[in-house]
């Protein structure tokens, strides 16, 4: 089944031809990509990527806010009791938060320099490694009243 | 009634169902479990169909409002295309919907078309009965932008909303068969813009010659322009004889047949005998109408080595 991603742009900054570029990237990778539109907070992208059952919850952040929105991002998730979506970032993020960042639980992040098919390989390999074990789910149905 | 945790709840289950990793009485089974059993018959959905940019999602924004407004809950799947080459798909229909976000009383499902060909996804059936499982009064099915023949969702929707918008063709358009014989309300949107009231005329003259009682309604859904009157129009529609059941039900007993079909065929395109044909193909050995009538001979019946 193909990978579900969720492209997510949060707080005020405008510029999403970056996150139509990447959603774009993804679907020529064979992904399955919602898009959510510019201005969104943590409360929306969680939500949507709760109702949306995604693999991977992908957020562009070009302002700056990133040491705000990220642990506002995995504290909803886990308050919701989600553990089985993966976090990744993107955009101008500088060198030294990235190491807090995925001490907050942000699977990996993209700095403006990856190239569309870096982001591609490392979804693939994020979902491998950490995504949810689809083949529990199965079992799950097979035990299912 | 909407349970609190019914957003991941549902969500799972219409996963499921899209990945087929349950069918529909196991999904079921497991919302109930969960204390989502709500019983079937009682949401009213609605279809959403029409040409792509003609302003379908931001017209169930509108609906959603509307519908909120007076008190009933509301589920969305919205369909929008999968690549025939990678499967991959962008789904955009929530962007025009996410000031809801954070009502629990509305839950957005966006859902890749995969191998769907009439305007839905094969799972569409199932996440509707599902959502409505779940509590919710009011399930609006948005297709894929559609042309004229893509017409699946008369077989999951009680009430179809035509969606159109001014100057996409003249008069004849309007009596080719197809999307205008399934409308139960059409829908001008964009009525600003020049033409709105020739293309409503069409319209109506059409309804008018056939016979039919079939509301024409301008609306701007940027701006919800004309919603009351649509609203209306969709409450009048929603207790009435369930007329379009025979429809529906002879259109997915077909559609069933063609899936079965359908996945038998690409069962045997990808098996070792079909594998072996297409070799052969590539390799010139045969022409392409004696592979197809080898394929086709695979999956209709006794297997032969061609």
């Amino acid at each position: 089944m193909p990978i579900k991603v969720l492209v997510a742009k949060p707080g005020l900054d405008g510029h999403d031809r970056g996150a139509k570029i990447v959603a774009r990237a993804l679907r020529d990778a064979g992904m399955e990509v919602v898009y959510t539109g510019l201005h969104q907070t943590p409360e929306m992208i969680v939500n949507a990527a709760v109702q949306e059952d995604v693999d991977v919850v992908g957020v562009s952040i070009l302002s700056g806010a990133h040491m705000t929105i990220f642990p506002k991002v995995m504290q909803l998730l886990a308050e919701q009791g989600v553990d089985d979506i993966c976090v990744v970032g993107g955009g101008v993020i500088q060198e030294d938060d990235i190491p807090k960042l995925k001490a907050l639980g942000v699977r990996e992040v993209f700095n403006a320099e990856a190239s569309t098919q870096d982001l591609i390989d490392g979804i693939e390999r994020i979902v491998a490694e950490y995504g949810r074990d689809r083949t529990r789910r199965a079992a799950v149905q097979t035990s299912a009243p | 009634m909407i349970a609190a945790n019914v957003s991941r709840d549902l969500a799972r289950a219409i996963s499921a169902v899209e990945n087929r990793i349950s069918d529909l009485p196991v999904a079921l089974a497991q919302l109930a479990a969960n204390g989502h059993h709500a019983a079937v018959g009682h949401a009213d959905v609605i279809g959403v169909t029409g040409p792509p940019g003609a302003g379908k999602s931001t017209l169930v924004d509108r609906l959603i409002e509307g519908l909120r407004t007076a008190g009933e809950s509301v589920a969305v799947i919205a369909v929008d295309p999968s690549s025939p080459f990678t499967q991959g798909a962008v789904l955009g229909d929530r962007v025009r919907m996410q000031r809801h976000s954070g009502d629990r009383g509305v839950f957005i499902r966006s859902m890749a078309s995969r191998e769907g060909g009439g305007g839905l996804a094969p799972a569409t059936r199932d996440a509707v009965r599902l959502a409505e499982a779940a509590g919710f009064d009011v399930v609006i099915v948005e297709t894929v932008g559609v042309g004229q023949v893509e017409l699946e969702v008369v077989a999951v929707a009680d009430l179809i909303l035509v969606v159109t918008v001014p100057a996409l063709g003249d008069s004849v358009q309007t009596i080719k068969a197809g999307l205008t014989e399934i409308a139960d309300i059409f829908v001008v949107n964009m009525a600003d813009r020049p033409g709105a009231n020739r293309t409503a005329l069409d319209l109506r003259q059409m309804v008018r010659e056939g016979q039919r009682d079939i509301p024409v309604l301008q609306t701007i859904a940027q701006d919800g322009t004309g919603l009351p009157a649509l609203l209306d129009a969709i409450a009048a529609r929603r207790h009435g004889d369930d007329s379009n059941a025979v429809r529906a039900v002879r259109f997915e007993v077909v559609r069933r047949a063609r899936d079965r079909a359908v996945m038998a065929a690409l069962a045997q395109l990808d098996s070792a005998d079909g594998a072996g044909v297409l070799d052969r193909l590539r390799a010139r050995d045969i022409t392409r109408n004696d592979a197809i009538d080898a394929l086709v001979a695979l999956s209709e019946g006794p297997v032969h080595a061609y």
